[in-house]
């Protein structure tokens, strides 16, 4: 096989969830460039037909991933429409940084919710789709504040926390299958959920980062096409870090 | 082919056993090539074979070929 080969997903079924902008088009995009038939799902149809119009070949689903039987409903189709799934992007995500005091219960559950909970049943329904296909991958997405923490972030460090539990239990359990499970702990990259964060936090995020730059989609996107391609065909269990030596 | 002839064909392809094995009182775990990893294997077959997508609690539920053909009936198959 050619470098360039070991790169190609052609005749691979591919589902990106949160993938109307940001990280998630960007790995929506990487995919089907790749050859992937993606599927970009996420709750905003409008940003989704407009990521999808940059994919060769890419389809839209209108999917909460909060929601169980939209899930459901979204792998029966995908798999009638397109034959199955090889490939899934664990993406969606929502982020509310505030200090402990500040937290909202609701805010925490939203984010255990569409982290863990989203992820979880995603990957459940995925994994046997897959597994009638004799393998696939599954990417999670974590976060550095996730396996290192920030202040401010404790709910949403707590959920992508979970991520990598799940992540590292699911690729022990699914291997037998040919399933591989690794995730991604992206730092600061920038994106609508970074952009709210204020100036003087940026500031700072920004000088502690060793590459001097904040790390854009693109970043992220070309790790996650590694670790779902067959350059990756032994590597499962792992949570790469794309933070440009970030220190937090 | 019956759905009773999709059946047995299913759990043998996918368990790797003779299909005469694939009588209504086998049960999860009796054999070894029925496992943890052998059933959640047969589980995504049946789906697949079947066009379905079981509930969480009827793969719970699912420990035996006459069970498996109980829960399929809720799904509209019919034996």
């Amino acid at each position: 096989m050619s470098a360039s080969d070991l790169f190609r997903l052609d005749g691979r079924v591919a589902l990106v969830t949160g993938a109307s902008r940001g990280i998630g088009a960007a790995i929506a995009q990487t995919l089907a460039h790749a050859g992937a038939e993606v599927w970009l799902a996420g709750r905003d149809l409008g940003a989704l037909e407009s990521a999808a119009a940059a994919c060769p070949r890419g389809k839209t689903l209108p999917l909460d991933v909060t929601d169980e039987a939209a899930i459901k409903a979204a792998m029966l189709k995908i798999r009638q429409t397109s034959g199955g799934l090889d490939i899934l992007i664990n993406n969606a995500g929502i982020m509310a940084p505030a200090m402990l005091a500040t937290t909202r219960a609701a805010s925490l559950d939203a984010m255990l919710r569409t982290h863990v909970s989203g992820s979880f049943l995603c990957a459940q329904l995925a994994a046997r789709l897959m597994s009638a296909r004799q393998g696939g991958a599954i990417l999670n997405m974590a976060s550095v504040m996730g396996t290192r923490g920030a202040a401010g972030f404790s709910a949403y460090g707590a959920s992508k926390a979970a991520v990598v539990g799940m992540t590292l239990a699911l690729a022990k359990e699914l291997a037998p299958l040919q399933i591989r499970v690794n995730a991604l702990a992206p730092g600061f990259i920038e994106t609508d959920l970074t952009a709210g964060i204020e100036d003087s936090a940026r500031a700072q995020a920004l000088a502690d980062i060793g590459m001097g730059r904040f790390g854009q989609p693109q970043d992220v996107a070309a790790a996650a096409l590694y670790l779902v391609s067959p350059a990756a065909a032994y590597v499962t269990g792992q949570v790469l870090g794309i933070d440009g030596a970030m220190k937090v | 082919m019956s759905n009773n002839e999709k059946l047995i064909q299913t759990f043998a392809h996918t368990l790797q056993i003779d299909p005469a094995q694939v009588t209504d009182d086998l049960k999860y775990n009796a054999i070894a090539e029925w496992d943890s990893v052998g059933h959640m294997s047969l589980v995504a077959a049946l789906e697949e074979t079947f066009g379905i997508l079981l509930d969480t609690d009827d793969i719970i539920e699912l420990s035996s070929v006459a069970q498996a053909r109980a829960i399929l009936a809720k799904y509209d198959v019919s034996f």
